[in-house]
């Protein structure tokens, strides 16, 4: 039933959109983005006790309705437009010059489609065995604050929306996690509300210094500050390093990752698929939305000590995971050796190293979102997620086994799959202009293949020992739900133009910007250095299509 | 950037005064003063003529209606200072500006949601009666005395006025030992602090001539004083009996100890009504009438004031484990935060420090609802164990309270949020980059605070078990109270345009700060 509407009203939008894809942004998109979710934690709100059933109901219900929504937002797209669309700009604090603003480009449209997809997928796939009032009502809260995260395209809009999406995650872990989930929940929030004092008092700064050095009242858009350039050199490094905090911990970077584990383990399943889904991403984004956009000379100027921390992440992250014993802390780990790779590529300041990173993002997102689903699908049979407790699972479950095997590859980056196309540009873009941190970062690459494959090696291989042998198949309805993950993880590894395409003119966009300020860069193609060492071409034959079906879309 | 005096009308008026004698009264200026007072000594003989006959509700409604006459009685003095601009009268005695009656509306707010919340406390208590009605009507005028005080000799006069009835209030719970020791605690010091605050009055008149605060400002920014260390000593004792007042640190130590003592809707009143009436003589004193002139010394004292505030306030908080003392710091904290927004010293900065009272005000009283609820007959159960559970035993009551929580550490779509956020602004327009960063910094700190309570409510395996068996009452004034206050958290949050023009507004009809 469920998918039928999806369908219906995907469709339905579809054509509407299609017969005026013209002046699309008639219909508010964004706020109904916002909206629908909120009116679902509403009704949820409302729904007395009595009726318990009906919460997941409708939680998946307004879930699905946004998602069809993001949906009909990606096929009414504009592919040719590397600005905003669907901008929706009112006034909210006027005197202050504070707007509602809010707009998608190919930036951001992926993140709004990724966040529309995993919710549905993580309501559905996790159960809750307390309180379902609060459960779904916060996370219908979570789902219209993430979707304002990441269309808001004012700075205090954009802060407060920031700042909201820590109250349904704190009260997620806190309510519905695991044994040490209290702690977990504090950390998490403080850690993250930490980094965003320092940007809060950031972005007032470049708010009035912009105003002072424009002469004209004080504004918050983000459009306008970014265009202006107006405030010094100096003051600019300051304030990117005051944004760089806020967003660090929330990618986070080493050394500021010490929340993530312990908030991605303590987390219930849903809880961790939309950390690792949606919340992590926030950081990356913020960095090439706030940091490159707003401050492109401090950005080049941090560049080195930045792609240096995501290396670090990558090495350390996949160090920690080889040498975790709890299986869902192991993903977690990996989450940190991948958000190295996408800081790597938006540091890297070429139009490969960025595509790469959104790329990384949103598929990080699919294969992470599922591994931790399967993860918790296993702690529901198992009632541990002790590596050293599970044996032999694909002799009592094979097609469990088959599709944790897909997605751990896919999140291993094998080619053919999403996870190699993102990883490959960033490497490519970073070998381009920063060759040595892209060396090192190849290594990452092959520890992801160690520590996921020797997990799986101690989990579903070996012998059955005695509790594993009750070990449930995976349901149809489990299948069902990790359904569209599987399809996105093999199209979007075989087939990654279509979201290139969309990205690609925003990019350039964003980098044409970063030349325009800053003196002496040089935006280096993977074209001008041509006798990069041949191993690397030769080495990746599956390279060759994906960057072919990339070439062939540059208009 | 700070307006200079205006030359023409207060002082001349003020000139002309003089020589006729008698001033002339304009009683329509001060209406919600004199609504408030009235009302206060008309309830006490009313109430004595009935002797007794008068229904329970009688007095806190009285009081209720009261706070709202006075309330709408501000709207025709707004439209006359928003048309007429800033005026004084009472022989410069008074000033009659958008600033005074901003915050006369604020102690207006809070003396109902006092009033609410008393109706049931005293007859859970057993201690009806009409005494603290009147007493809260008292202490109400004293404090918009004080904020429209223009000479700070009526200034003291509001302040003890104000003060006097508080400490009484403090003491008010006859059957517990602590309501008394903190009445007398609150006393004793308070008295202290008095003195230090008519000492430095003193010495500013000695070094000024006057104690009109139009006149001081015209005469600082007339004359250079070549000896001022009259005047700073001034600054630096009125600013002692400022900050005791408003409950910064380091003359925070009474706060803890009476606001734990006082009974509940009292200590409610308290941290919104008398910190309200405290910032407005601060702000008044020292950002207007000091401000242009010598806001060079006295703002690196504001500073420290601020720092220490925040530090001590959030700190300190953290490590208590009654809800009432957490709060307390908390309160303490929260004006640290404040005077961050006086520091800045500027229009932006006091309309900030305006926008931060009202919003504070909703959430402090409504938090202290929630404390009157949960205290039980008898005032005591405050401890943050008594709170374990609260989530499963009263959803309702504790949703409630983590909006508050939440919207007091800074949570956005909340008052607590866009209160922060303007204070951090006039503070960064003044370049002031370390005072905002140490505010954001500490305001996380202080987030912990309240996580724990939240923590207690929801998270705590063993709920208390007394809550799950003892019903809680909520009484129809409390629950009154709580629904204004979410309402004006949540309001003031995500629709603020209104209430910050009139912040604005104002400001920039305040006596001797036009520009």
């Amino acid at each position: 039933m469920i998918g039928t509407l999806l369908n219906s009203t995907s469709l339905l939008l579809a054509s509407e959109f299609a017969e005026e894809s013209a002046n699309a942004s008639n219909f508010p998109m964004i706020p109904a983005l916002i909206i629908t979710p909120l009116i679902g934690a509403i009704i949820i709100a409302l729904i007395p006790r009595s009726r318990s059933d009906l919460y997941k109901q409708i939680a998946v219900i307004t879930s699905v309705i946004t998602g069809a929504f993001s949906i009909a937002m990606l096929v009414a797209f504009n592919t040719r437009d590397s600005g905003y669309q669907f901008v929706i700009d009112q006034p909210w604090i006027s005197d202050l010059g504070i707007s509602l603003h809010f707009g998608v480009d190919g930036i951001s449209l992926f993140l709004v489609v990724l966040t529309g997809v995993i919710f549905p997928i993580a309501l559905l796939g996790a159960k809750v065995d307390h309180d379902p009032k609060p459960y779904y009502g916060w996370l219908m809260v979570l789902m219209a604050a993430s979707m304002g995260v990441f269309s808001s395209l004012d700075l205090v809009l954009f802060f407060a929306f920031f700042e909201l999406v820590l109250v349904p995650m704190y009260f997620l872990i806190g309510l519905w996690g695991h044994s040490n989930r209290v702690y977990a929940a504090t950390k998490f929030f403080l850690y993250t509300m930490l980094g965003s004092a320092f940007m809060l008092v950031g972005l007032v700064s470049l708010a009035v210094l912009n105003a002072r050095a424009m002469g004209g009242p004080i504004t918050f858009d983000l459009v306008e500050i970014a265009k202006n350039q107006a405030i010094s050199v100096t003051a600019g490094r300051w304030i990117f390093c005051a944004f760089a905090v806020a967003f660090a911990v929330k990618v986070p970077l080493f050394p500021l990752h010490t929340w993530l584990p312990d908030a991605h383990t303590e987390a219930p399943t849903a809880g961790s698929v939309i950390l690792a889904a949606v919340m992590l991403k926030l950081g990356t984004y913020g960095f090439i939305r706030f940091g490159l956009d707003l401050f492109p000379e401090a950005s080049h100027w941090a560049a080195p000590v930045m792609m240096t921390l995501g290396v670090i992440g990558i090495i350390y992250g996949a160090v920690c995971a080889t040498m975790q014993k709890d299986l869902k802390r192991l993903v977690a780990y990996s989450s940190i050796a991948h958000l190295g790779f996408i800081v790597l590529g938006v540091f890297a300041f070429s139009v490969q190293g960025l595509e790469g990173s959104i790329l990384i993002m949103v598929n990080h997102g699919i294969s992470t979102g599922a591994l931790f689903l399967l993860v918790g699908w296993i702690y529901e049979r198992r009632h541990t997620r002790q590596i050293a407790e599970l044996s032999g699972l694909q002799k009592v479950a094979p097609i469990f086994a088959g599709v944790f095997t897909l997605v751990m590859l896919s999140s291993i980056g094998v080619p053919g799959l999403n996870g190699f196309p993102g990883e490959f540009l960033v490497l490519l873009g970073s070998f381009a202009s920063a060759r040595w941190w892209g060396v090192v970062a190849v290594s990452g690459v092959i520890l992801a293949a160690l520590y996921l494959l020797w997990a799986y090696q101690r989990v579903f291989h070996g012998p059955v020992t005695e509790p594993n042998k009750g070990f449930r198949e995976l349901r149809l309805t489990e299948g069902l739900v990790i359904a569209p993950l599987l399809v996105l993880i093999v199209f979007l590894g075989l087939y990654p133009k279509p979201m290139l395409d969309r990205i690609e003119p925003s990019v350039e966009r964003l980098l044409a910007h970063v030349d325009a300020e800053v003196d002496g860069f040089e935006l280096r193609e993977v074209k001008f250095v041509a006798p990069l060492p041949g191993e690397v071409e030769a080495g990746h034959t599956e390279a060759g299509k994906t960057e072919a079906g990339h070439t062939e879309g540059k208009p | 950037m700070i307006a200079r005096i205006v030359q023409d009308s207060p002082v001349q008026t003020l000139a002309a005064e003089a020589a006729s004698g008698t001033p002339e009264i304009i009683w329509s200026a001060i209406a919600p003063n004199l609504i408030l007072m009235l009302g206060g000594v008309l309830l006490l003989t009313v109430v004595s003529l009935l002797r007794g006959k008068s229904p329970s509700w009688f007095p806190a409604v009285w009081t209720v209606v009261t706070a709202s006459l006075a309330l709408i009685a501000l709207f025709p003095l707004w439209a006359r200072v928003q048309d007429e601009g800033a005026q004084t009268v009472m022989a410069g005695a008074v000033g009659l500006d958008g600033f005074s009656l901003f915050v006369t509306g604020i102690i207006c707010l809070s003396v109902i949601m006092g009033a609410l919340l008393l109706e049931g406390y005293v007859r859970r208590e057993g201690l009806e009666g009409a005494e603290w009605y009147v007493l809260l009507l008292l202490s109400a005028s004293g404090g918009v005395t004080m904020a429209s005080a223009n000479d700070l000799i009526v200034m003291f006069i509001g302040l003890e006025i104000l003060s006097v009835a508080a400490y009484v209030l403090t003491a008010m719970h006859s059957k517990r030992i602590s309501s008394q020791e903190a009445g007398l605690k609150y006393f004793v010091l308070g008295a202290f602090a008095s003195a230090f605050l008519l000492y430095g009055i003193a010495l500013t008149y000695g070094a000024t001539g006057s104690t009109n605060l139009v006149r001081i400002q015209r005469f600082l920014s007339d004359t250079v004083i070549t000896q001022n260390g009259l005047l700073l000593a001034g600054f630096a004792f009125m600013l002692v009996g400022f900050g005791f007042k408003i409950g910064a640190a380091p003359f925070h130590t009474w706060a803890p100890d009476v606001y734990q003592g006082a009974p509940s809707p009292v200590t409610a009143y308290m941290a919104s009504g008398i910190k309200a009436a405290g910032f407005a003589g601060l702000l008044r004193v020292f950002v207007v009438t000091f401000g242009p002139t010598y806001g060079a010394d006295w703002r690196p004292m504001v500073y420290a004031l601020a720092v220490l505030s925040l530090l001590v306030g959030s700190f300190m908080a953290i490590v208590q484990t009654n809800v009432k003392r957490m709060l307390a710091y908390s309160s303490i904290s929260h004006a640290g935060f404040i005077l961050v927004a006086v520091e800045a010293s500027s229009t932006q900065g006091t309309s900030a420090a305006l926008f931060y009272l009202l919003a504070y005000t909703f959430m402090v009283t409504g938090s202290f609802a929630i404390v009157t609820i949960m205290g039980r007959t008898g005032d005591g159960t405050h401890a943050l164990d008594d709170y374990r559970g609260l989530g499963r035993a009263r959803p309702g009551l504790a949703l409630i309270f983590t909006v508050f929580l939440l919207a007091q550490a800074g949570v956005p779509f909340t008052a607590g949020f866009l209160s922060k956020f303007y204070v951090i602004n006039s503070v960064v327009a003044e370049g002031q980059y370390a005072l905002a960063v140490i505010a954001m910094v500490s305001a996380v700190v202080a987030a912990f605070l309240y996580l724990r309570v939240v923590v207690a409510m929801y998270f705590s395996e063993d709920p208390a078990a007394e809550l799950m068996e003892s019903r809680i009452k909520v009484p129809v004034g409390a629950s009154i109270a709580l629904v204004i206050a979410v309402v004006g958290t949540l309001w003031l949050g995500i629709v603020p345009g209104a209430v910050t023009n009139v912040a604005n507004d104002a400001v920039a009809q305040l006596v001797a700060f036009k520009s």
